[in-house]
Order: C-alpha cells, then sequence, then structure tokens
C-alpha cells in the first residue's frame, strides 16, 4: 500500500470538519438506516421546490439589475423563434433560431465583422443571467478591448439555445462569439452560468464546435476567472483560426478554495 | 416497402420500415419533436401490430440509414447465428426473448445474431415488466481491475464532481461514497474544465487515492476521449477510456467521435496498462449514451430515437468495454418529457443494451425543467435493480453539484443493494470487509454515518497498510 496513505486520508478527515470549504456537495451527512436523515429529506425537497421556480422567473431590461446595464451597454433585445416559455421547453429547434426579422434588425443595430461579439440568452434560468451577468460583462468587454480586438454591440435574446450562436454568426459574420447563457438550474445553485464561445458560427455548427466555460456563479468559476478563460479561448481561436473540441484550454482553473479566497 | 393494418374498419399505411418503427414507439418527446410520432394511440397500436409481423430479416434487407454505423452493424454480425433466426418475426423474437430457457441459447451465440433494429423493434412491443424479465437472466460480464456483472452483483459508479474540480472536494466526495461500500465499477468524475493540465491533475488524484486505501477498483475521468489520450501521453494513469457516444456517424460527427478514432484510442489505453500492475482484463472501454442525443445534434436521419440508442449499442459493442450506461434523464423534456418516458426509457435502454450483450448500467436521474421527481429515480432504481442491472450511480445526496441534475445517490445505491439483496463486486466485496465498511456483506453500522466515521475509515485503512 502506498506510502503516501497517511497524508492522503489525515488531510481528508481534518477538512471533513468543514466540508463547505472544499465542496458544496451534500458529504457526510449520515443516514437513518440506508435512507436520508429527515432534515436532508427535506432540505432536497425545498432546494428542488427554489430550482423549478427559477426557470420560470424572467428579468426585464427595464428593471434592475439588468436596466443599469442596458443603460452602460447599450443592449437591446431580439427573440427566438419561440414565443412562450412553454414551447422554449418543448421545441429547442425553435429556440436555436431567431424569429423572423431579427437578423435585419441585427445588421441595423450591431457592426458586422467584428473580433468578438457578446451576446446574452436567458437560457434555462434567467436568474442566472441577473445575477451573473452585471459581474461579467464590463470586465469581458473592456479586456477585450484593451488587447485590440474591434467588439461588438452586445444584446439580449429572450427563449434562448446555444444553437443561436449559428444564425448569430449568420447575421453579423463576427469572428468570435460569446454567448452567456443562463444553464439548468441546479440543487445547489440556481445561479449558474455558462459561456458558449465559437470561432465564424455558421449554420449547421454543433458543439463540437464550440468550447465552453461552465458552472459561472460565486460558488463555482467567479466572473474574473471566467473572463480570463474565454479571452484566452479566443486568443487560441484567433492563432488556430477554429473552434471546438481540437482547440484545449492550456490551463486548469482556479481552485475553489482559491477562487473563494480562502 | 409498404405495410398496412386494418383496426376495427380504419386502415393504417407505413411507407416504410423506417416510419413503421417510429410510429410503434412508445410515446417520446423527442419522436414528437422530430414530427414522427404516431398521431394516435390507435395509430400507435396499428404500427405495433404490423411491427410484430415483420421477419427479423427485413432489417438487413432494407437498412433504415446508410452510414459507417450501419456498416459496423453489418460487418459485426454473426451470420451463421443469425441464419437461424431470419425466419423470425419481431413478434416471435419478442416470445423468444421471454422464454424460460433464453439465456442459455443467448449465451450460446444469439447475442451476436441480433443487430440492433431487431432489439429495438422487439422492445417497443413489450412491456415493462417483459422489458424486466427478459433481461434479468442475461448477464454480461467484464473485467478491468475488478470484475463486474455476475449474478447477483449490482455495481455502483461514484461520481464525485466539483464545480471547480477542486482537488481535495472531489477525493473527500470519493471517501464518502466508498464508506456507502459505492465505487466498485468506476471512481468516475466529470470534469468541470477540458484543460489537459486539469484532467491530468484529476487522473493522479484519483489514482493515487486507489493506491492509498487499496481498493480494488478503477477510475475514470469523463472528459472528451482526445483530452484523455492526450493526458496519457503526459503520463497520467488511464484506467477506463470514456466517450459519450451516438448511434449513427452524424451524432458521433457531432460529439468529435470517429470510429477509428475510438479504436487507436483502445489501442493506446491498452499498451499503457501492459506496463501497470492491476489489471485482469481488456475491457478498458466506458462509454455514455441516452435516447434523443442524436436529434439534439440533428443527426438522427428520420430514424426514432429508440433505434438510434440501439444503434449507440452497436457501436459501444465493437469495442469491448467495462461498463456503458445511458443517461436516461439527463437530457431534458424535449425528448422524454417526464417520469413516465423517462422510467419507460430506461427500462428499454437497460434490456437492449444487455440483449445486445453488453456490461450495462443506467444513470437513473433527472434534471430540474422535467416532469420528474425523486420519486421517479426511486421507482426506476427499484425497477431496475430486479432488472439485474450492472451498475448505477452514486452522487452524494442525489445532487450533481457540476452537471446541475440529479442522480442516484450513495444512501440510494446501498439502500438497493439490501432491498434486492445485491452485492458489490466479488474483489470489492473483500477489500470492503476488510476494511469494516461491510460487516457480513452489509453496510456496518459504524459506516458512512456522519464526520466520525471517516476518522474511522481512515484507521482501518491505516491498519490493513501495516
Amino acid at each position: 500500500m502506498s506510502e503516501d496513505l497517511p497524508d492522503t486520508l489525515s488531510s481528508a478527515v481534518e477538512v471533513g470538519g468543514d466540508i463547505s470549504k472544499v465542496t458544496p456537495a451534500r458529504l457526510l451527512i449520515g443516514r437513518a438506516g440506508t435512507a436520508y436523515r429527515t432534515s436532508t429529506q427535506l432540505q432536497l425537497r425545498a432546494d428542488h421546490a427554489f430550482a423549478k421556480d427559477a426557470l420560470n422567473a424572467t428579468f426585464s431590461l427595464d428593471e434592475s439589475p439588468m436596466k443599469e446595464l442596458a443603460e452602460r451597454f447599450d443592449l437591446f433585445e431580439v427573440e427566438s423563434e419561440a414565443t412562450s416559455r412553454e414551447e422554449y421547453l418543448a421545441r429547442p429547434d425553435k429556440g436555436r433560431r431567431l424569429a423572423d426579422g431579427v437578423a435585419e434588425t441585427l445588421r441595423e443595430n450591431c457592426p458586422s465583422g467584428v473580433d468578438l461579439q457578446v451576446v446574452i440568452g436567458d437560457g434555462l434560468s434567467p436568474l442566472a443571467v441577473t445575477s451573473q451577468v452585471p459581474a461579467l460583462l464590463e470586465p469581458l468587454l473592456n479586456h477585450a478591448a484593451a488587447r485590440g480586438w474591434s467588439v461588438g454591440r452586445p444584446f439580449v435574446i429572450r427563449n434562448c439555445r446555444v444553437g443561436a450562436m449559428n444564425d448569430i454568426g449568420e447575421a453579423l459574420d463576427a469572428q468570435n462569439v460569446v454567448l452567456l447563457i443562463g444553464e439548468r438550474p441546479g440543487l445547489a445553485t440556481a445561479e449558474s452560468l455558462s459561456a458558449y464561445l465559437a470561432h465564424r458560427p455558421r449554420t449547421g455548427d454543433t458543439d463540437a464546435q464550440r468550447n465552453l466555460v461552465s458552472n459561472i456563479h460565486p460558488g463555482g468559476v467567479t466572473a474574473e476567472d471566467a473572463v480570463w478563460r474565454i479571452l484566452g479561448l479566443v486568443d487560441a481561436f484567433m492563432i488556430q483560426g477554429r473552434s471546438g473540441f481540437m482547440v484545449k484550454e492550456s490551463a486548469r482553473p482556479t481552485s475553489l478554495s482559491e477562487a473563494s479566497g480562502r | 416497402m409498404k405495410r398496412s393494418v386494418t383496426l376495427r374498419g380504419e386502415t393504417f399505411n407505413f411507407l416504410d420500415l423506417r416510419e413503421l418503427m417510429a410510429r410503434a414507439n412508445e410515446p417520446k418527446a423527442g419522436d414528437r419533436l422530430a414530427g414522427i410520432a404516431a398521431s394516435s394511440e390507435r395509430e400507435r397500436v396499428a404500427a405495433k401490430m404490423a411491427l410484430a409481423e415483420v421477419p427479423l430479416s427485413a432489417f438487413l434487407d432494407e437498412p433504415l440509414l446508410e452510414d459507417d454505423v450501419t456498416g459496423l452493424i453489418v460487418d459485426s454480425l454473426d451470420r451463421e447465428e443469425f441464419a437461424k433466426l431470419r425466419s423470425l418475426t419481431v413478434g416471435e423474437l419478442r416470445e423468444l426473448v421471454l422464454s424460460s430457457n433464453f439465456a442459455s441459447e443467448w449465451q450460446r451465440g444469439v447475442k451476436g445474431a441480433l443487430t440492433p433494429e431487431m432489439v429495438a423493434a422487439a422492445a417497443r412491443i413489450m412491456s415493462a415488466r417483459d422489458l424486466i424479465t427478459a433481461a434479468a437472466p442475461l448477464r454480461s460480464v467484464t473485467r478491468c481491475r475488478n470484475t463486474m456483472g455476475e449474478r447477483g452483483v449490482l455495481g455502483v459508479r461514484i461520481q464525485p464532481n466539483h464545480p471547480t474540480d477542486d482537488i481535495a472536494g472531489v477525493v473527500l466526495s470519493a471517501l464518502d461514497g466508498l464508506m456507502f461500500g459505492c465505487g466498485d465499477a468506476v471512481i468516475g468524475v466529470n470534469p468541470a474544465g477540458d484543460a489537459i493540465e486539469n484532467v491530468v491533475a484529476l487522473e493522479h488524484a484519483l489514482h493515487d487515492l486507489i493506491g492509498a486505501v487499496g481498493a480494488p477498483t478503477q477510475s475514470c475521468v469523463l472528459a472528451h476521449f482526445t483530452t484523455q489520450l492526450a493526458s496519457l501521453e503526459r503520463g497520467a494513469p488511464v484506467d477506463l477510456l470514456f466517450q459519450s457516444i451516438g448511434g449513427t456517424e452524424a451524432t458521433n460527427a457531432g460529439f468529435g467521435v470517429t470510429l477509428q478514432g475510438l479504436a487507436d484510442g483502445r489501442e493506446a489505453v491498452l499498451a499503457s496498462h501492459a506496463a501497470r500492475d492491476g489489471f485482469i482484463g481488456e475491457n478498458i472501454m466506458y462509454f455514455e449514451t441516452g435516447q434523443g442525443t442524436a436529434l439534439s445534434v440533428d443527426g438522427h436521419g428520420g430514424v426514432d430515437q429508440l433505434t438510434c440508442e440501439a444503434r449507440a449499442y452497436g457501436v459501444a459493442r465493437a469495442f469491448d468495454p467495462f461498463l456503458v450506461n445511458s443517461v436516461v434523464g439527463f437530457i431534458g423534456p424535449e425528448y422524454l418529457a417526464d417520469a413516465t418516458e423517462i422510467i419507460r426509457a430506461g427500462l428499454e435502454d437497460h434490456f437492449m443494451g444487455k440483449l445486445l450483450g453488453l456490461p450495462m448500467g443506467i444513470d437513473i436521474c433527472y434534471t430540474n425543467h422535467v416532469e420528474a421527481n425523486q420519486d421517479t429515480t426511486d421507482q426506476l432504481l427499484v425497477l431496475l435493480a430486479t432488472a439485474g442491472c450492472n451498475f448505477v450511480m452514486g452522487v452524494p445526496g442525489s445532487d450533481d453539484v457540476m452537471l446541475n441534475y440529479q442522480s442516484t445517490s450513495y444512501h440510494d445505491a446501498a439502500g438497493v443493494r439490501e432491498l434486492v439483496g445485491a452485492r458489490p463486486a466479488p474483489e470489492f466485496a473483500v477489500w470492503l470487509e476488510q476494511t469494516g465498511i461491510f460487516v457480513d456483506g452489509r453496510l456496518a453500522e459504524g459506516s458512512a454515518n456522519g464526520p466520525e466515521s471517516l476518522q474511522a475509515f481512515a484507521e482501518s485503512v491505516k491498519e490493513l497498510g501495516r
């Protein structure tokens, strides 16, 4: 058996006293027979109830915190082909396409052919957008501009799926598109955001041509780290002239304990 | 081919085998989304009746799709064995797999004589109990660093995911799972980041953990297979090579996967095992699948999602995998709408995988945007345990804090083993007794019972090491 046994286990035993330092996972929670303790069982039900509610939350560009963001970055809103939340859930194909006339709206309101086009989509958790995007958008756009990239006018897509990036690429011919979109709400957090990235997205592109920075929330990847990783990936796209699974991120994400300053 | 059925005076026509298969399927949101589902319950049952009369040979004469997956399926068919079955109809195949002595016939050769399409056809004219009863006697035993799949064994994958891949968080989560007797199938983490450095760090961490506690099991970091191979080149220990796969060439292209790439990857990992200790077999691949995958990447080619799923098993079968599981409630309500569809799909996937000879497990799960809940996973878990499922997932408190969905928990896995009298893998069971996690084949009173248990486990592992 390995020599480092005491270290591996004793450090785990030490951490075991304060699990939340290293993970949001539900560890060492005891049991009743092989079932959950009553407190665990009811907490799971409560968290599920909140996650279900987060799905149907909405945000408006006329209300805080999106209002301030809209004023500062001149945000405007367009829609996918999905016209209701119900249709959005049942018909992902509609969420992947921009509604009729939106391509023209985009061409009228946004510069074409920019190096970086940032787009905000509600996705499955509008709450994730209102919670994470305010801290993320400004540093992302500032750092991009500081690198000498031309940066497009950001906008919001209502009832948006990741595949909408293809229509955006077709409409605006951006070199790189970053879609900030609410992830499926989980039990530990309903506020997790993803950034999907694509180089020159076009009709027919799939996830194989996209890269992803996920779990952007205070208990996961911080806004600061997310910006750094997004910029790193876009750098790689520009050098390699492509995006997708062939483009690997070059460094491991900061650990939770470091990210949260512990 | 044109087939028609008249049901109480109403005639239903089916254009071809592909359409007939789609119409005969049980209700699935994904088939509705693709516009290929039956338009009424009457049409659905008419299609089932027509399908039951179709001879198995029709599936070779009339391929539903022409691509490299079809090529692989046709090439790997045992023609000699199939000759004995070719005149059987789908309805007769259903009765054959339900017959009391089928398991020995299957073992003797029938499992190599069926294509995924034939299996997928039979599944859609079977009830839930049919799917359970037919699957239960079929065992697929595989070996990597331990032995999975023997009769009476229910394995558990520890899934210690973390939103930022924090090593201490992953290791602590895995230790918690071990104390429940989980982890014999694999300790397999889905990385939050696909960076090579990140995957290398996780691979070393899991390998070191397994070495430190002395558990006879295998690890896996479920990054894209090309990333795992890149980490292997950097000297990381890769026990199992993982990849998500689909049942059509277009689906696999959407995942950045080719059949040749998988074959080359398997060879590379096998070669690396030759230089390491502890491997007792050459089943080293781990695949995940799920109904609706092909449609989600627009790679279904008009074929229904049950058939696409079976074809994914046809792909898996060609690589002698150690583990295969469908992730049955993960994909969302546009493919499996609710608890009814998820439970049905879980039973179908398990049956089809087993009949095709795979070491089939199921990630019994649901997301928060589907009409399902903890009762759904509880129900499917009990059903699949009675069906002889090879393994299920163990996620702490059922809450995957990285992928944001709920699967079966360490508690659930330990509980269902006790409920149906299932054991862990034999080598792992010995280790569980040595460490005091199990006493006489059952979870010990003091194990997995809060933070104090971890201290006791560490002490017993230390004792074992002396």
